[in-house]
């Protein structure tokens, strides 16, 4: 069992959660309530990381964020090293494959709020801030917590991504999904399998948590 | 009412909390540009030392105190991660060529040392019908007579073992009939377990890998006349920022220590 790798993806997880759902929120929050031209492309455009294999978005960070690009350059210098091959790096690019999962549940949430209920709010005088606070975090509570639950999960089992713009270097982009790669090629199939456990169990639970609070949010209305 | 607006409090401390937990998560990890301590050095390894080096790293922390971390993979592809400014303090390649290509682009500490020469290996596990022998020749009459398996090589775009396979089946002029036999690992250490797993024939490997107690135990395998493949020569290099520590590493490799367990891996210098 590697403990460095599993506290690194906890971390990374966690990271990602708590900085991907307030832009997320905002995200959501815009397509459920917007009309807008355009709407449906940037619907497609936030969904795309669930289709998009992982090493295409993987490829594009590479030549976005590499040393030979400017943006790659400009982080440097404010880093101090390279993007790539950083934690941070992953963190960025856990940022954007997470979106999706992090938006739509929100989103779906947030949409089935009934219109009235914006428009009480509206007609009682509270401000967008206060209706926000008030009326619209309250009841897209579940759609949250869903959004938290699989951005977490989504990012302890993510691949592909971490493995081009990672490497594999322990304590910095040595995820537990990339340590289950590396025992295995080492034939620690013991090591292998308590990590592969663990991941099991971990997204098994984060499907019944979701489960759950999707019947809830069905239930209410 | 009362109920409603206990709700967006607790969503406000459930917040708070959750982000407490990631601030003291990301700052309790000794992060190497912070600490006080400097952590473990890096080393990034040719796939072929992977039971080697792990060996010395656990003898040279026993001698010194001291310890450093190591990723394997395929020498092109770490040389690739080196070259887009991967955090490596020493680079060990089962092919001088990477090193002399990041020495041109001046991210080595000179020009390095040659520390073996590699040879390869064919490998069947124990319950394989394919027979190893030097010159594969059960192998190329498995091929002719249609009731060849699957081969695992290392892939010979960017792993130089997979390099030496593919000129040693060539030599053997075997190349165009294994073809659509080939498994590739990303490295040779992946295929090293393709060839094991039981789901291939076997496969051409390097024998510092076929010599490693988890390979030995699973099967059987015959070492392959380096006359049928270019040299694998392997250099490792400092690269630029070395610690001292990675430099301390780098010497032990070079000394009686380090080079008995290399030799025990197959992993000589001519003369040796």
């Amino acid at each position: 069992m590697d403990w460095t790798a599993l506290t690194l993806s906890i971390r990374l997880g966690l990271l990602t959660v708590v900085l991907l759902l307030p832009i997320a929120f905002l995200v959501a929050r815009w397509l459920a309530f917007g009309r807008f031209r355009g709407r449906g492309f940037v619907e497609a455009l936030v969904a795309l990381p669930l289709i998009l294999p992982p090493t295409v978005l993987g490829y594009y960070l590479l030549v976005a964020f590499g040393r030979a690009s400017p943006l790659g350059q400009a982080f440097e210098a404010v880093l101090g090293h390279p993007l790539v091959f950083s934690f941070e790096g992953l963190l960025l690019a856990s940022l954007l494959v997470n979106l999706p999962f992090a938006v739509q549940p929100m989103q779906n949430a947030l949409a089935a709020i009934p219109p009235n209920l914006r428009d009480a709010a509206r007609c009682c005088g509270l401000s967008p801030l206060a209706a926000i606070r008030r009326v619209e975090l309250p009841l897209a509570l579940p759609g949250i917590a869903t959004a938290a639950v699989l951005t977490f999960a989504h990012t302890l089992g993510e691949f592909g991504v971490v493995l081009m713009v990672g490497g594999s270097i322990p304590g910095e982009t040595r995820t537990v999904a990339i340590a289950i790669y590396d025992r295995v090629q080492a034939f620690d199939e013991a090591s292998a399998g308590v990590m592969a456990l663990v991941l099991l169990t971990l997204s098994l639970v984060a499907l019944g948590v979701t489960n759950t609070l999707a019947r809830r949010m069905a239930h209410r209305h | 009412m009362r109920r409603r607006a206990a709700i967006p409090r607790l969503l406000h401390g459930g917040a708070a909390t959750l982000a407490l937990i990631a601030a003291s998560a990301a700052s309790g990890q000794p992060s190497p540009r912070v600490a006080h301590t400097p952590p473990a050095p890096l080393i990034a390894a040719a796939a072929d030392l992977k039971f080697a080096l792990d060996e010395i790293i656990v003898q040279f922390g026993r001698d010194t105190g001291e310890s450093v971390r190591v990723t394997y993979g395929s020498s092109g592809n770490l040389a690739r991660q080196i070259a887009q400014g991967a955090p490596y303090e020493m680079f060990l390649s089962a092919d001088e060529q990477y090193v002399q290509w990041l020495a041109a682009r001046h991210l080595t500490r000179g020009p390095g040392e040659l520390y073996a020469i590699g040879r390869i290996a064919l490998f069947a596990p124990h319950d394989s019908p394919l027979r190893p022998d030097p010159r594969l020749s059960h192998l190329a009459r498995r091929l002719s007579d249609g009731t060849a398996g699957r081969l695992a090589i290392a892939n010979p775009e960017h792993a130089p073992y997979g390099r030496a396979a593919e000129q040693a089946l060539r030599s053997l002029g075997l190349w165009e009939a294994a073809r659509p036999h080939l498994v590739l690992g990303e490295n040779v250490a992946q295929a090293a377990q393709f060839a094991a797993s039981g789901n291939s024939d076997g496969g051409l490997i390097a024998h510092s890998l076929a010599l490693a107690p988890e390979l030995r135990r699973r099967g059987s395998y015959a070492l392959v006349p380096d006359s049928l493949h270019e040299p694998l020569r392997q250099r490792m290099v400092l690269l630029v920022g070395a610690s001292p520590t990675a430099e301390r590493f780098y010497e032990y490799l070079r000394a009686p220590a380090g080079r008995g367990i290399l030799a025990g891996y197959g992993l000589t210098l001519p003369g040796e």
